[in-house]
């Protein structure tokens, strides 16, 4: 299994999820420049959390036309699996590999506390081996998550993640965390599981979606 | 050589928690009977061929799912 992690000017996510990524056993990880177009043959790739472009414009905005974005956007056509974490989650969003747009967070503040998440949908790369309706907890730091689509459209949002326990944070619609488009291949989160990776840190949770998009390439 | 401006705001009927502060702020410093206040973005641009800038906000200067944009010259 090799996982590519996506580096922007303004990333900050990034080395923490080329840790994460390298937790899961026999597992490759190459990181890959934003100026880039080569995708160096990975089987999945990460977009990393952080302030890509300075979230000028809107957050994810500017990042989503640079070249690597271009290869990812072919790699998740073609069936890739990709993962978007916090600002990769809005890069996708505005790449138009998911549904939806990521708004300033209702109250405008700075969030950044552990979340607990239900799992939705376990027929997913990313939530295998889980149970429906388990919760895992995962640290969420972000100005702008309030996950928005059209009122008319949100029943058919691929749910994978929900804010659980009346925890909603951000004042996400139905409480959404986290999606996938309908091919079930391409995810995007809020939360940011690759900070879950580690006892000392209080919850190995997030390791488990690295470990299930390993496991569905087996 | 023309120069545009866009002016962004967001869509009609989405909570907008900037303008809600705005608005909250205003009668505590005296100014009384405000109401309905939206916070967006104006952006300014010289363009040689002024009709591209509708595909431009299309495309990058707005989001359309959440954003409503105006061209104004």
């Amino acid at each position: 299994m090799k996982f590519g992690v996506i580096t922007f000017p303004g990333t900050c996510d990034d080395v923490d999820a080329r840790l994460a990524c390298a937790r899961v056993e026999g597992s490759d990880v190459v990181a890959l420049w934003h100026r880039d177009r080569d995708l160096q043959g990975v089987d999945a790739v990460v977009v990393p959390g952080g302030f890509s472009y300075g979230d000028y414009l809107r957050a994810g905005a500017i990042a989503r036309f640079s070249p690597m974005m271009e290869s990812v956007i072919e790699f998740a056509n073609d069936g890739g699996t990709v993962l978007g974490i916090c600002n990769g989650f809005q890069v996708l969003c505005e790449a138009g590999l998911l549904p939806g747009a990521l708004l300033p967070n209702v109250g405008l503040r700075f969030l950044c506390r552990q979340v607990n998440l239900e799992v939705v949908d376990t027929d997913t790369r990313f939530t295998s081996g889980m149970q429906t309706g388990e919760v895992l907890s995962i640290p969420a730091k972000h100005m702008s998550g309030r996950y928005f689509v059209p009122e008319d459209q949100v029943d058919g949002v691929r749910v994978v993640v929900r804010y659980a326990h009346d925890g909603n944070p951000n004042g996400s619609s139905n409480d959404i965390a986290g999606v996938c488009n309908a091919e079930g291949n391409v995810f995007g989160l809020m939360p940011h599981p690759e900070h879950a990776v580690d006892e000392l840190t209080g919850s190995t949770d997030g390791l488990r979606i690295f470990q299930s998009m390993a496991g569905a390439l087996v | 050589m023309a120069r545009v401006r866009v002016l962004v705001r967001p869509k009609e009927g989405i909570l907008d928690p900037q303008g809600v502060a705005v608005e909250r702020a205003l009668p505590a410093l005296g100014f009384d009977g405000v109401s309905n206040v939206h916070v967006g973005r104006l952006i300014e641009l010289d363009v040689d061929d002024p009709s591209t800038v509708d595909a431009m906000c299309q495309k990058l200067l707005a989001n359309p799912l959440v954003e409503d944009y105006e061209i104004v010259s």
